[in-house]
């Protein structure tokens, strides 16, 4: 068993680590060059901010290349399939929105390394949450196709947005400390950001689902399998294989 | 050599050090260079997946090494985070020369706003074009007068 703080910058860095590999199988396939330039610049953010936080748990590398599945503790949010464009975006909004309130409050840690990445990563995640925030409108008040896969793909997400806000008792001590993000305190103000883009974008609140969660103690869903093994090929195939 | 008088030799070295992607601008005009002590020089990422920062911090070490101050260790720090701000005026000037719009002094607190002059002809007439660029720090605009796209550096 890691310590407290091992386990939470892992949770932090798994993440942003498994969101940007997400991103990053968009390259070269998105709907048009302005979105793949987006899509893979914020792929970048996170990959960045993945190596800061995996660098406070160990060997950022090692552990991004040599862990298996269920030594990973990102939210199931992130490891889902991009599906089409308004799944990808679905899953962004509400992936970005939660981030940057975390952000923001953790600037504030009592651990000074993580106040410094936050700080750092905050003022990139607000152009994160922009650009979904954004999309969500266009593709919700926009055709009936477009329309249509962005209900779809938020009705998908939808059942993964619990999961954020969980506190369990890894994180409690590090809260009581000082050097965690009680998200508990976030919900409310996620909530309002979401209902307000929704409404710009013409859509209902999607109907409650049953919450999947386990993600934080690495039950995670059949895909991060598979983003895993693509994530992973050289360091398997080449063990130690550098640039 | 004392500190204040190895200090200025150092900058001198870092001012010919140029931003790998942006190479009108050296990393002191940055502003990434962020303290010289008498072991050390201290360094900040701009963007915290900025693929230039090693290309960076090879540069640092090579200029260093060529010029006598082997000993020198490079430390990075990310607090307090770069910003745009920390572009001297004279890189300000040196960006707008190689046809990057920069940011306006002071315009980091509004890290969203897209308001730009065209760095070729001057023209407030701009639009975006694309919020995310060649690289993390720009975004792509165009002129609406002289028709020019051009980057933009983000306030940030």
């Amino acid at each position: 068993m890691t310590d407290g703080l091992t386990e939470y910058a892992l949770r932090l860095g798994d993440d942003s680590l498994i969101l940007g590999q997400r991103l990053g199988e968009w390259c070269g396939h998105a709907p048009m060059l302005e979105v793949d330039l987006s899509l893979t610049n914020v792929a970048l953010d996170l990959v960045g901010q993945a190596t800061l936080f995996l660098g406070i748990a160990g060997d950022a590398d090692k552990l991004a290349f040599h862990r298996d599945v269920l030594d990973f503790k990102n939210c199931l949010l992130v490891e889902q399939p991009n599906g089409d464009f308004a799944q990808t975006i679905a899953r962004q909004f509400l992936f970005s929105n939660w981030q940057e309130l975390l952000f923001r409050e953790l600037t504030q840690s009592r651990n000074a390394t993580l106040a410094a990445i936050a700080g750092k990563a905050v003022k990139e995640v607000a152009y994160h949450a922009r650009l979904a925030n954004e999309w969500m409108v266009r593709l919700g008040d926009g055709t009936a196709e477009s329309r249509a896969r962005i209900v779809n793909g938020l009705d998908w997400m939808w059942r993964f947005g619990d999961e954020l806000f969980d506190v369990d008792d890894v994180v409690e001590p590090l809260i009581a400390s000082g050097v965690a993000v009680d998200v508990r305190k976030l919900r409310g103000e996620w909530d309002q950001r979401i209902a307000r883009t929704l409404s710009e974008a013409t859509l209902e609140m999607p109907k409650p689902r049953r919450a999947a969660k386990g993600g934080r103690i690495g039950h995670h869903s059949e895909h991060l399998g598979h983003l895993l093994s693509e994530m992973q090929f050289l360091q398997r195939a080449y063990p130690g294989a550098t640039w | 050599m004392s500190v204040p008088a190895l200090k200025d030799e150092v900058l001198a070295v870092l001012a010919g050090v140029p931003d790998p992607e942006v190479p009108c601008i050296s990393v002191v005009e940055l502003g990434i260079v962020r303290e010289v002590r008498a072991d050390a020089v201290v360094i900040t990422p701009t963007y915290t997946g900025c693929p230039a920062t090693q290309a960076i911090e090879q540069g640092i070490r090579a200029a260093l090494d060529g010029h006598g101050f082997r000993n020198l260790k490079i430390e990075t720090a990310l607090a307090p985070p770069w910003t745009t701000d920390w572009i001297s005026d004279e890189g300000r000037e040196k960006l707008r020369a190689y046809g990057i719009a920069p940011p306006p002094q002071g315009a980091a607190k509004n890290s969203l706003r897209e308001d730009v002059a065209c760095p070729r002809c001057g023209s407030a007439r701009t639009e975006e074009i694309s919020r995310f660029g060649s690289t993390p720090c720009k975004a792509l605009h165009r002129c609406l007068d002289c028709r020019e796209p051009f980057d933009r550096f983000k306030c940030h």
